[in-house]
C-alpha cells in the first residue's frame, strides 16, 4: 500500500465548506443575540472634542451604544506582543475605543448595540462627534522629520524603534570593485481574507464564563491577551475559532473590536456579535509591508557579491500591533542575504508611527521584503557588470555541501539544495531558447522579459528560545494530543488553528499513515481553546513544521504504549514486537498479532494490562523544535509588456519549490498556486493608496486590485525534496514561499522586458499606467 | 415597525413567506430569515461574488438584490445543490481538484460556474477564466478552480444532466 504521507488524497474538510454546512463566525446565531456597529474617525488624526450619543441611544432598536470614556475601566488597552529588545522600543496600545485622540482614519470612536445590523447602522448616523482635526502624516520618511506632527506626544520624531544589526567597515564599499546602490519601495497592500473580521462573545454573569468565537488564526493568543484586557481568568476566558475564511496574518493580531464586543455582552448581559464590513476592513486590519529599502550591494567585476547593507525605514501605523515590531526587524533583517554566500552584511531598521493603520505580519512578514530586496539587487548588480542574472546567482549561491549554513546575519540554514531546485526549474524553462525568442520578438516590437528569484525563507516558528531573546511575549513550541478511542477511531488534537490550509487533512494523514488506520477513522479538533490544552496558533509557515512534527511525536507516544500491551497480551516482551500498517506481530511469529483497534478496546477497557501501564490510549506532545526551517527554490516568471498600454502580461510561471517532506502534493501546489496569485498581486496590481491626508483611497475592491482567475495563464509548480533535519517530519514550510518568491521574479521580468527602453528601477505595482511612463520618458532621453 | 412587506419566494424548493423590511438584501433575507448561511458577505460593494446564488436559473450577487425584487422567484443557494443521490457534479468537481481552500468565496463561485456552465457546456480555459470575473478567490490562484471547472463541465457533459439537476433542486 501506498503511504499516505506524501499522497494526494482529497480533503476531509471538503463535504461542509462544499455544502452549505460550514460554520463562520457571521454564521453563529445565538438567543438574544444583538449587534454591533463601530463609529469610525472620518479623519487621520484629530482631537476628538465631544461625542453626543443621545440621538443614537433613543432610536427605536437600539440596546445600547458606548463610547471610549463609557469603556473606561472597563477594559484595558490592548497592547502588542512583540516587545523587541536593544531599540529602544516605544510600544503604543492600541485603546479599547479612542477618547482623546484619533490617529488613522478608521479608528473606532463609538460603539451602537442593536436588535439588528440595518438599525446599528443607522444609529451610527446619528451618533455627533467634534473633531478638531490635526495635520496628518503618512509617509513614514516624511514622519522623522522634525517638523512632522506628532502621534504620541513622547515618541520623539515618532520613531518608535530603531534596529541594528550587524556592521560593516565603510573601507569594504569605498575598496570594493562595484557598488550597486538602489532604494525599493516595498508598498503597503492590504491581505484581504475574503472573510472579513468578526465576533460574536457570550457571557455566562452565574459563571463568569466568557466565550468568544471570533476570526483568529491563534486562539490561545487571543486568550493571552484578552484574558489580561478584559479581567477574566484563563480558565473562564473560551476563545473558539470556527471555520476561518482566510487569514493571510490579519488574523494573528488581537485588535480592539473582539475584545469590545466582549466586554459589552458582559455590561449588557447578552450575546452581542460584531462582523466587519469590507470597507472597515480595509482601514481597521493590519496591513502589510510598507517598508522603504535603500540596499547597498558591494562586489567584485566578475560576480562575487562580497557585501550588503540594507537601511529600512518601515511604517508602523498609528498603534504598535501584535507582531508589528519583528516583522521589519527580525523578520526581514536575519534575512537579507537571501541564498546567496556574502560574507559581510548589516541591517538599520527605522520603525516609524504614521497616521495610518497598523501594519503587522502578511503572508511571509519581512521575508517578502528581505528577498525582494536582494533578488532586485542582484539583478542590477548583473546588469552592471554585465553578467547574465543566473550566472550571478549561481556564483553567489550557498553550496549544497555548506548546510547547515550560518548566513552573514547570524542564522543558520537548515539544509538546503538550492542548485538542485534550480536545475529542476531549468529543466521546465528553455533558458536559451527563451533568449533566442526575446531577441526575435523585439526586433518585432514584442517585449518580453524573463525574471528569476533563486529565494530562501526562514518559518516554521521556532525555537522558544530564541522567540524569548528576541522579546516574543509568548512561546512558539506546539502541541498535540492523539486519542485512541476505544472503538479504534482516532481523534487529533492541534495547537495549530487552521484557515483554509488542509491541516484536518494533512495531520491526519500522518496518524492515519503511522498508526495504520484508514484516514477517514481519524478526526483533527483544532481552534478551540477548551478543547486543546494549549498552542501558539498557524502563521509563520509553522503548522506542518512545528504542529504537524507535535502530531507525529504525539502518535510515536500512543504507538509505543500500544506495543506495550500488545507484547503483554502476545505474551512476549515489547523488543520482540513488529508494528507494520496496524498491525502489532511477534517477530518471526505472523501466526499471532492484534490489531491497532484491538489494542485500542484493551487499552481503554483496561481489564488486563501490563504491570505500570495505565488505562487509555492517548499521546500528547509539548514540541518545541531546535531551529527554524529554511524551504527555497526557484521562481521563474516571463513577461510581455504592451509597449503601447504599459500593460504586463504573465504568459509563464515555473515554480520549483522545496519545502522538505511534502506531506500531500495536492494540498502542497494549492499553496503553491495561491502565494504565487498574491505575489504577482503585489509585483503588479495590489496598493494602499493614502491621501497626504491620511484618507485611504483604495478602501474597496473597486479600487484596490485583486488579482482574478484571467489574470494568469496556469502556474507550472514542481517540488524538489530536501528534508529538513530539525522536526521529526523533515517538513519545511509552504504558505509563503509564493509571496516571497513571486515579486521579485515579476519585477525582474518586466525590468528585462524594458531593456531597450532604457528605463531605471521601477517600485511595484507595476501597473500600466507606470509602465507606459516609463516607456514614454525612456523613449524622450533617447 | 410600520414598514414592512410579504415577500415569498421558492428556496431550494421550498415555498418560503416572511414580513421584513423593504430595505433587506436578498442575501440578508437567505442568511439570517432563512437561515440559510451557506452564502457567504465577503464585499460591501459587489465585486467580490461570494454571495452568488440562482435567481430564476442565473447567478446573481446576492448583496446587490433586495429580497423584494426577488418576491415571486425561484433562488437556489448551495444548500440547495447536493441532492439525495449526492453532490452536484461541480460540488463534486471542487472537492476531487482542490478548488477550495478556506471555503469562504467557494458556494458564490461554484454559483457563477453553473451560470457558466449553462450556457456554455464546453469552455475553453480561456472562457472558464473569464466567467469567473465576478468572483475573486484569495486562496487558490484560481488554478484548481478553473480545473475544477472543467472537469465538472466534462463530468456533466457526459452524464448530460447539469440542468436537469439544478432545475430539480429548483422544483422537488
Amino acid at each position: 500500500m501506498a503511504s499516505l504521507i506524501g499522497s494526494a488524497v482529497r480533503r476531509k474538510e471538503d463535504p461542509r465548506l462544499l455544502t452549505g454546512n460550514s460554520c463562520f463566525t457571521d454564521d453563529i446565531k445565538l438567543t438574544g443575540m444583538v449587534y454591533a456597529a463601530f463609529l469610525r474617525s472620518p479623519h487621520a488624526h484629530a482631537r476628538i472634542i465631544s461625542v453626543d450619543a443621545e440621538k443614537a441611544r433613543s432610536l427605536p432598536g437600539v440596546t445600547a451604544v458606548f463610547t471610549g470614556s463609557e469603556l473606561e475601566g472597563k477594559m484595558k488597552a490592548v497592547p502588542a506582543m512583540w516587545f523587541l529588545p536593544g531599540c529602544d522600543l516605544k510600544p503604543k496600545d492600541r485603546p479599547a475605543l479612542a477618547t482623546d485622540k484619533v490617529r488613522y482614519a478608521g479608528e473606532a470612536i463609538a460603539v451602537v448595540i442593536a436588535e439588528n445590523r440595518y438599525v446599528a447602522r443607522d444609529a451610527l448616523d446619528l451618533i455627533e462627534v467634534d473633531y478638531e482635526v490635526l495635520p496628518a502624516v503618512v509617509s513614514q520618511e516624511r514622519a522623522m522629520q522634525d517638523d512632522a506632527t506628532l502621534l504620541h506626544d513622547d515618541v520623539l520624531k515618532n520613531l518608535a524603534l530603531l534596529w541594528k544589526a550587524g556592521e560593516i567597515p565603510e573601507q569594504v564599499f569605498a575598496d570594493a570593485e562595484v557598488v550597486v546602490k538602489q532604494r525599493l519601495y516595498n508598498q503597503r497592500v492590504i491581505p484581504s481574507p475574503m472573510e472579513t473580521r468578526g465576533a460574536v462573545a457570550q457571557f455566562n454573569a452565574g459563571s463568569g464564563e466568557m466565550t468568544i468565537w471570533c476570526t483568529s488564526q491563534n486562539p490561545h493568543i487571543h486568550r493571552l491577551i484578552y484574558s489580561d484586557v478584559l479581567g477574566i481568568p484563563e480558565t473562564k476566558l473560551r476563545i473558539i475559532a470556527p471555520d476561518v475564511g482566510g487569514g493571510f496574518g490579519a488574523k494573528i493580531a488581537t485588535y480592539t473590536e473582539e475584545a469590545v464586543v466582549a466586554c459589552i455582552a458582559r455590561e449588557i448581559q447578552k450575546p452581542v456579535k460584531w462582523v466587519e464590513e469590507r470597507k472597515e476592513h480595509f482601514m481597521a486590519t493590519s496591513h502589510g509591508r510598507d517598508e522603504v529599502l535603500d540596499v547597498e550591494l558591494a562586489g567584485t567585476n566578475d560576480g562575487r557579491i562580497t557585501a550588503l547593507r540594507v537601511t529600512n525605514t518601515a511604517n508602523l501605523g498609528a498603534y504598535l500591533s501584535t507582531f508589528g515590531a519583528g516583522c521589519p526587524t527580525i523578520d526581514f533583517g536575519l534575512m537579507v542575504t537571501g541564498a546567496y554566500d556574502i560574507p559581510q552584511a548589516a541591517v538599520v531598521t527605522y520603525g516609524v508611527y504614521t497616521n495610518t493603520t497598523p501594519t503587522d505580519a502578511y503572508r511571509g512578514a519581512g521575508k517578502p521584503e528581505a528577498t525582494y530586496q536582494i533578488e532586485r539587487a542582484i539583478d542590477l548588480f548583473a546588469d552592471k557588470i554585465g553578467m547574465d542574472p543566473l550566472e550571478v546567482r549561481r556564483i553567489n549561491m550557498v553550496p549544497q555541501d555548506a548546510f547547515p549554513f550560518n548566513n552573514a546575519m547570524g542564522v543558520t540554514y537548515d539544509s538546503g539544495d538550492y542548485q538542485k531546485a534550480l536545475d529542476k526549474a531549468l529543466e521546465i524553462f528553455d533558458y536559451q531558447a527563451f533568449r533566442e525568442e526575446q531577441a526575435d520578438q523585439r526586433k518585432k516590437g514584442k517585449y518580453l522579459g524573463v525574471g528569476f528569484s533563486t529565494y530562501v525563507e526562514l518559518c516554521g516558528f521556532g525555537p522558544s528560545a530564541v522567540a524569548g531573546a528576541i522579546g516574543f511575549q509568548g512561546g512558539v513550541w506546539e502541541n498535540s494530543t492523539v486519542r485512541v478511542h476505544p472503538g479504534g477511531t482516532v481523534t487529533v488534537f492541534t495547537g495549530t488553528s487552521p484557515h483554509g490550509q488542509g491541516t484536518a487533512t494533512t495531520f491526519c494523514q500522518i496518524v492515519a499513515e503511522k498508526l495504520g488506520v484508514p484516514l477517514s477513522d481519524v478526526e483533527l479538533v483544532s481552534g478551540d481553546t477548551q478543547s486543546v490544552s494549549m498552542g501558539w496558533g498557524t502563521y509563520g509557515s509553522r503548522a506542518t513544521a512545528v504542529g504537524g512534527a507535535a502530531v507525529s511525536l504525539a502518535t510515536d507516544r500512543v504507538i509505543e504504549k500500544a506495543r506495550k500491551i500488545a507484547a503483554h497480551e502476545l505474551e512476549t516482551t515489547v523488543d520482540q514486537i513488529e508494528f507494520i500498517a496496524g498491525q502489532f506481530t511477534v517477530k518471526g511469529d505472523l501466526s499471532r498479532g492484534r490489531t491497532i483497534q484491538q489494542i485500542a478496546r484493551s487499552a481503554n477497557y483496561a481489564w488486563n494490562l501490563p504491570e505500570g501501564v495505565e488505562p487509555a490510549l492517548e499521546g500528547q506532545s509539548f514540541f518545541d523544535p531546535s531551529n527554524f526551517v529554511y524551504p527555497f527554490g526557484t521562481h521563474i516568471c516571463v513577461v510581455e509588456v504592451d509597449e503601447g498600454t504599459g500593460e504586463v502580461a504573465i504568459k509563464r510561471y515555473i515554480a520549483v519549490d522545496d519545502v522538505g517532506r511534502v506531506i500531500n502534493p495536492l494540498l502542497a501546489e494549492g499553496q503553491v498556486h495561491g502565494g504565487i496569485a498574491q505575489g504577482v498581486g503585489q509585483a503588479l496590481w495590489e496598493g494602499a493608496v493614502y491621501t497626504e491626508q491620511g484618507q485611504l483611497q483604495s478602501g474597496t475592491f473597486m479600487d484596490y486590485t485583486m488579482p482574478k482567475a484571467r489574470f494568469f495563464p496556469p502556474i507550472e509548480s514542481a517540488f524538489t525534496e530536501t528534508l529538513s533535519p530539525v522536526n521529526p517530519l523533515g517538513a519545511k514550510g509552504i504558505g509563503e514561499t509564493g509571496t516571497t518568491a513571486a515579486p521579485p521574479a515579476v519585477v525582474n521580468a518586466v525590468m528585462d522586458a524594458l531593456k531597450p527602453f532604457g528605463v531605471g528601477s521601477l517600485d511595484m505595482p507595476l501597473t500600466p499606467e507606470k509602465v507606459w511612463r516609463a516607456i514614454r520618458s525612456g523613449r524622450d532621453k533617447e | 415597525m410600520a414598514n414592512q412587506v410579504e415577500v415569498s419566494m421558492k428556496v431550494n424548493g421550498s415555498e418560503s413567506r416572511s414580513v421584513i423590511e423593504p430595505r433587506m438584501l436578498l442575501v440578508h433575507y437567505l442568511r439570517e430569515e432563512l437561515n440559510l448561511t451557506g452564502t457567504h458577505i465577503g464585499c460591501d460593494t459587489s465585486q467580490c461574488g461570494a454571495c452568488t446564488v440562482l435567481l430564476d436559473g442565473d447567478p446573481v450577487k446576492s448583496c446587490t438584490v433586495l429580497a423584494v425584487q426577488a418576491n415571486g422567484k425561484s433562488i437556489t443557494t448551495v444548500e440547495g445543490l447536493a441532492s439525495k443521490e449526492g453532490l452536484h457534479p461541480i460540488q463534486m468537481s471542487f472537492w476531487e481538484k482542490h478548488g477550495l481552500q478556506c471555503g469562504f468565496c467557494t458556494p458564490g463561485v461554484m454559483m457563477a460556474a453553473i451560470g457558466l456552465l449553462n450556457e456554455n457546456p464546453d469552455p475553453s480555459e480561456g472562457e472558464i477564466r473569464n466567467a469567473l470575473e465576478g468572483v475573486i478567490c484569495r486562496c487558490t490562484g484560481y488554478q484548481f478552480i478553473v480545473e475544477a471547472v472543467k472537469h465538472a463541465a466534462q463530468t456533466i457533459r457526459e452524464a448530460g444532466e447539469a440542468k436537469v439537476v439544478i432545475a430539480d433542486s429548483m422544483k422537488a
